[in-house]
């Protein structure tokens, strides 16, 4: 069965977000292994898992809509340069404007609706009471600048990652619910740059396979690969400009809150080739879920504390997870009959 | 979910260009061709009759990338052909059916230059093609040289010189005229890039020329069209299966395998994506990508069997 959007709820202040059963059993958990292992781990975005499953669809739409997309304008009413497009990626926009629709209303035809009359093209989104008709390439046609109109409509950060030079440049994106990266200093950067401050890996090689095998995805063989970190609350925007706001939040996690505070987050990362820009869009799906949530299923709890208590210090300290994750071992150790 | 395999085509039309080109017009069987960018190019399979090898051809889309009802390739007959250029002139007419690749691109416009100039030579004006429309529609500077001999190639010049005006510059050799490389070169401003395609030649003379000056390496593109070249024939054995199959001398490796069905990853057969890779097991192997690094190729553990051969007469791969 596949969850319908339900009401609002915050990413901030009362933190009223919460994971239905269903919401719980879609969740896309990240471990395959009992031991934390660093690799390139992408595999073609093909269906798996069948329906309802978070896999099943391109883009996937979920029971949080309606509340990422109210958290998102809060974030770009406040600051709107979570967003930014620059000129050589006009393109590369309607190239994602084109995606993003046609899949979303090939996929979920009940919300979202698209007919296209050559340039001519009518958008409907029901969920947000969207309805706009514009002409496809025509920036001016739109009531926001195209990157903007439809980061607006679609669970997710984006970035529209421009080749040249047999390099990735992170030259347009919409990023309000980052793992602690900033869009604004990021921007214009290559693909090694803007991983420079991963630890571990740039000695491997695998930041140069990875780019080699990036650069060479063709259209229409989307990849994907999933990333984690943890969160405390259920916190969407832990972005750079707002650390003042929740770093100090890994100071209050105690062996009696860690359950219902700590959460896994997990992002479906997709690479998909643009096809008539040439740039690659790379889409960033985040679900978060609590710890008391994730140990309902008993694999996934015993899988977690194996993976975490061999997790490396220094991705402990890049990931921000020093002050607390000891304590979420020691909370995990509970399910895991080894110990 | 928007997942693309190979795309079935219909031969809707084909034209004689230049005394050596045919151009082919190409439209989608059952599927919606996907629009592309330019510098795109695809992978055109040609099976031929049973117990007749299956020909792929990596061709330049040159038709406008915005015009999802067709895709046009141009193909020049090779006097050295090993097969696809032939079967392409003399066994495909309107009607027939190929199937061919998704567009990918490996020769895309550097959007942030201030200026593009380019140069063609015969049946590389293909990709540049497709440039066009987005220059214009970008209203971005750019410049086109055209080197062709009229008895053999130079396919839309007219065309060109008359759409582009003082853009377009042709040079036909027949004719003694020629482009003079350096001079062109010399005379542009800082921020501007240069595309080349056309022979092996003329690309290593605009490097060249590049490097003379000091223009950056990073504002110079190229795209060979040359795909395998011939070469010893060999054996290969594969160490996972046991198979061993034999390398015939006008037969790249990759062809040989993919006539055994065994897939490999693809996208250029011209030694310049790197998808191909494969671990080598045991042999000597003669490198003629330009993908692999010096060190990966003296390494001896990795080669790119679309354009790579044996150096010995024998080779084990770790597939």
């Amino acid at each position: 069965m596949r969850v319908a959007p339900k009401e609002i709820q915050s990413f901030r202040d009362d933190f009223t977000y919460s994971n239905s059963a269903e919401a719980i059993e879609r969740f896309p958990f990240p471990f395959a292994e009992d031991e934390y292992r660093y690799s390139v781990n992408m595999e073609p975005h093909l269906p798996k898992g069948g329906e309802g499953s978070a896999y099943e669809h391109f883009l996937d739409i979920d029971e949080h809509y309606l509340s990422e997309m109210a958290e998102r304008e809060k974030v770009l009413e406040e600051m709107p340069h979570r967003c930014l497009a620059m000129p050589h990626m006009d393109l590369a926009c309607w190239d994602m404007i084109e995606r993003i629709m046609v899949s979303l209303s090939e996929d979920y035809p009940d919300y979202f609706s698209l007919i296209r009359n050559g340039d001519h093209w009518s958008w409907e989104n029901k969920l947000l009471n969207i309805k706009d008709q514009f002409t496809f390439g025509d920036s001016s046609s739109l009531p926001l600048p195209p990157l903007d109109y439809i980061g607006r409509q679609m669970q997710g950060d984006f970035a529209l990652l421009d080749q040249r030079e047999g390099d990735l440049f992170l030259d347009a994106g919409m990023i309000t619910c980052p793992a602690d990266w900033s869009l604004a200093f990021d921007a214009g950067m290559s693909f090694k740059e803007w991983h420079g401050p991963v630890p571990m890996a740039h000695g491997e090689g695998i930041f140069e396979r990875a780019l080699k095998y990036l650069i060479a995805i063709p259209v229409g063989k989307p990849v994907r690969r999933l990333n984690w970190t943890l969160t405390v609350n259920a916190r969407m925007d832990t972005s750079p400009e707002k650390y003042h706001e929740w770093g100090h939040e890994r100071t209050t996690v105690t062996p009696e809150n860690v359950g219902g505070k700590v959460y896994l987050r997990v992002e479906l990362q997709v690479l998909d080739r643009m096809p008539r820009s040439n740039a690659m869009m790379f889409s960033i799906r985040t679900y978060l879920l609590s710890l008391e949530d994730l140990v309902t299923n008993k694999e996934w709890a015993v899988r977690m504390h194996r993976a975490l208590k061999t997790l490396p210090e220094p991705l402990i300290n890049y990931k921000g997870l020093t002050r607390f994750h000891g304590t979420v071992v020691d909370y995990l150790s509970q399910f895991d009959p080894v110990n | 979910m928007s997942v693309i395999d190979q795309i079935s085509v219909k031969v809707s039309a084909v034209r004689q260009v230049a005394p050596m080109i045919k151009e082919f017009s190409l439209e989608a069987i059952d599927a919606e061709l996907v629009p592309f960018s330019p510098g795109a190019h695809v992978v055109v399979t040609m099976a031929g009759a049973e117990n007749e090898p299956t020909y792929r051809n990596a061709y330049s889309l040159m038709s406008n990338p915005q015009d999802n009802s067709q895709y046009r390739i141009a193909v020049r007959l090779q006097e050295d052909s090993r097969g696809g250029s032939l079967f392409m002139h003399h066994q495909i007419a309107v009607g027939d059916q190929l199937m061919i690749s998704p567009p990918a691109n490996l020769f895309a416009p550097e959007w942030m230059a201030k200026k593009h100039v380019l140069f063609a030579g015969g049946v590389g004006i293909t990709p540049f093609l497709s440039y066009l429309p987005e220059l214009q529609q970008r209203e971005s500077e750019f410049e086109l040289h055209y080197m062709f001999r009229s008895k053999q190639t130079g396919a839309y010049s007219d065309e060109l010189s008359e759409t582009l005006d003082k853009n377009c510059n042709n040079y036909d050799a027949d004719k003694g005229s020629r482009c003079d490389i350096a001079a062109v070169m010399a005379e542009q401003p800082l921020g501007t890039h240069f595309y080349v395609c056309g022979p092996q030649s003329l690309i290593d003379s605009v490097r060249a020329t590049a490097d003379e000056m000091g223009i950056p390496a990073s504002a110079v593109h190229w795209e060979e069209f040359a795909g395998a070249k011939p070469g010893q024939p060999f054996v290969v054995e594969l160490s996972r299966s046991g198979i061993e199959l034999a390398v015939a001398s006008d037969s790249s490796l990759l062809e040989t395998l993919e006539g055994a069905d065994i897939e490999i990853p693809n996208l250029c057969r011209a030694g310049v994506c790197g998808q191909c890779v494969c671990k080598v097991a045991e042999g000597e192997v003669e490198h003629r990508d330009s993908y692999l690094s010096e060190p990966e190729k003296q390494s001896g553990q990795v080669m790119m069997p679309c354009v790579s051969r044996a150096a010995g007469e024998r080779l084990v791969l770790d597939i």
